[in-house]
């Protein structure tokens, strides 16, 4: 191939193979109208905070800190309550309140101290130096020195399906972890949009939030769970017919509500994760133009994403909303749905080539 | 209640209120010279780079001496730099040589594919994304923290404190030009 046919990079100079639509050193559009405007839309991201033509991102992370605050507080006084359900049920509200009270904040402060190491060892991930994986060590530090913030620790699964995600309570104490098929077919340019969208889940409080979201709504469905036992289930005859003994007629409407409660709180629990979790995959996909300045990059990648294999086998309920794309669903179909983590992924991309024009 | 209460109160508001102005202003001065660290730190690496891999590229490529020297001396122009008018100019010619050198390096597939050479060249394409990005990181911080030191009433604090405003980062002529490749 000779130099002639090759594209000079309208901004670096660089010399691109006659194919290409963005420069393979500095990772700018080639085209001469694509780098004209260089200005990015962020107006065309669903709930963003705009302020001045870009997004808030102060604004952001204040909401999620308080958010995560609002939360353990609203789930303390739910789950106290179930707890009172429970305790009502088998003969004194005080003692379930009091139990459930502990368990819960035992349980709080275990998970959001161990929560990011536990669900990195529920994945099979092991962490990886320099030397292991030179491209993906060198495009976290880029990215992070573009956030400003410290260098997280990165971590690979051994999969096939191409996949990312991060955890950690606050930017200091973080990592990402993507999987072998994601490092094997993405491009440079790729693999920084999506590490540029991880990092900026970090740097939101995104993590801190989610992190939260998912050791709270753990609680309600384990406390749920137990309460519709201890009322219809086996082997708790006793305290079944006891409660119903002291059942007065003024009592029953109060024991409907707790049982529609009881009923409905892991559903409550489940919607709220998703809901959280839809919209902040949007901020997190702006957060990573802004730092990689090129949305281009992502926006392939998420191409990628959508027509290959996302899957991975040790991913969980529990777990699939930290990743840059769902790892449950074979069937990428119905997407914007009630029940999704995810916002469908043809949006995202429509967004990200709003933001390219 | 004694109006006295009142107004103690309201100087107690107004003290925490500098107190916690000044901390954040002192947090964001601090970022900020943090980012300026972080782009020496890179620019730094570079220039151990450098040499590595000119040595390691040499045999294959006889005939692009020049574009190899260009790379060494814009190098060695820029490490001893005294003025920062001056070490910004150089770095500049390094990028340029630099990207001159990437350019050529495309037209030899025996030496991308020896992985030597293509581990230094993932490292400089590396440390060249970081020195942008730690350039961006500096201009967006030095935009915020001006801004802060200007805006009422934040300023007040600044005034009072002695902040100053930084300057932002030029990219320097040479980076934005476009390289002429010697076409054979």
């Amino acid at each position: 191939m000779s130099l002639e046919d090759r594209i000079p990079c309208p901004h670096c100079g660089f010399l691109n193979k006659p194919d290409a639509e963005y420069c393979e050193l500095c990772q700018k559009p080639l085209k001469k109208q694509a780098s004209k405007s260089k200005r990015i839309n962020f107006a065309a991201i669903p709930g963003a905070p705009v302020k001045h033509g870009r997004i808030d991102f102060y604004q952001v992370i204040s909401k999620n800190k308080r958010n995560t605050f609002l939360l353990v507080t609203l789930f303390v006084i739910l789950f106290a309550s179930v707890g009172a359900a429970i305790g009502y049920l088998n003969g004194s509200y005080e003692t379930g309140i009091i139990i459930s009270t502990v368990i819960a904040i035992v349980w709080v402060t275990v998970s959001l101290l161990f929560g990011d190491k536990i669900s990195l060892k529920f994945m099979n991930a092991h962490k990886i130096s320099h030397d292991d994986e030179p491209r993906l060590f060198n495009v976290v530090e880029e990215m992070s020195i573009a956030a400003g913030i410290p260098m997280p620790e990165i971590y690979v699964i051994e999969s096939d399906g191409m996949n990312a995600f991060s955890v950690g309570f606050k930017p200091e104490k973080s990592a990402i972890a993507v999987t072998r098929g994601l490092l094997k077919n993405l491009t440079r340019e790729e693999l920084q949009g999506v590490i540029g969208h991880e990092i900026s889940h970090i740097r939101f409080y995104d993590t801190r939030l989610m992190v939260t979201i998912s050791v709270l709504a753990g609680i309600i469905v384990i406390f749920s769970d137990v309460a519709l036992r201890s009322y219809f289930g086996f082997g708790r005859r006793r305290y079944y017919r006891r409660s119903r003994e002291r059942t007065g007629e003024g009592n029953i409407l109060i024991l409907v509500l707790m049982i529609i409660f009881i009923a409905v709180s892991p559903v409550i629990a489940t919607i709220l994760q998703m809901a959280i979790s839809r919209k902040r995959e949007y901020l997190a996909d702006a957060g990573s133009v802004e730092l990689t300045r090129n949305p281009a990059g992502l926006r392939k990648a998420l191409e990628k994403l959508k027509n290959g294999n996302v899957y991975i086998d040790t991913a969980s309920r529990g777990n699939q909303h930290l990743f840059i794309v769902n790892p449950l669903k074979a069937d990428r179909d119905i997407r914007d749905t009630l029940f999704e983590t995810h916002p469908p992924i043809d949006k995202r991309i429509e967004i990200l080539r709003a933001m390219e024009a | 209640m004694n109006p006295g209460w009142i107004i103690l109160g309201l100087i107690i508001l107004a003290i925490l209120w500098v107190v916690v102005t000044y901390n954040s202003l002192v947090a964001l001065r601090n970022r900020v010279r943090n980012a300026w660290k972080q782009i020496s730190v890179q620019l730094k690496r570079r220039y151990d780079l450098i040499p590595n891999l000119v040595e390691t590229v040499k045999d294959y490529m006889e005939y692009e001496e020049e574009t190899l020297e260009k790379v060494i001396k814009a190098r060695n122009a820029a490490t001893s730099a005294t003025t920062p008018g001056e070490q910004a100019r150089a770095e500049g010619a390094v990028t340029a040589a630099l990207r001159q050198l990437f350019a050529v390096v495309e037209n030899y597939p025996q030496l991308k594919a020896n992985e030597n050479v293509a581990q230094l060249m993932e490292e400089l394409t590396s440390t060249e994304n970081k020195i942008a990005f730690a350039r961006q990181l500096y201009n967006d911080l030095v935009m915020k923290y001006n801004t802060r030191i200007e805006q009422f009433p934040s300023n007040i604090v600044a005034n009072w404190f002695g902040f100053k405003p930084f300057e932002f980062f030029d990219i320097p002529e040479e980076e934005k030009a476009v390289p002429k490749v010697d076409l054979r």
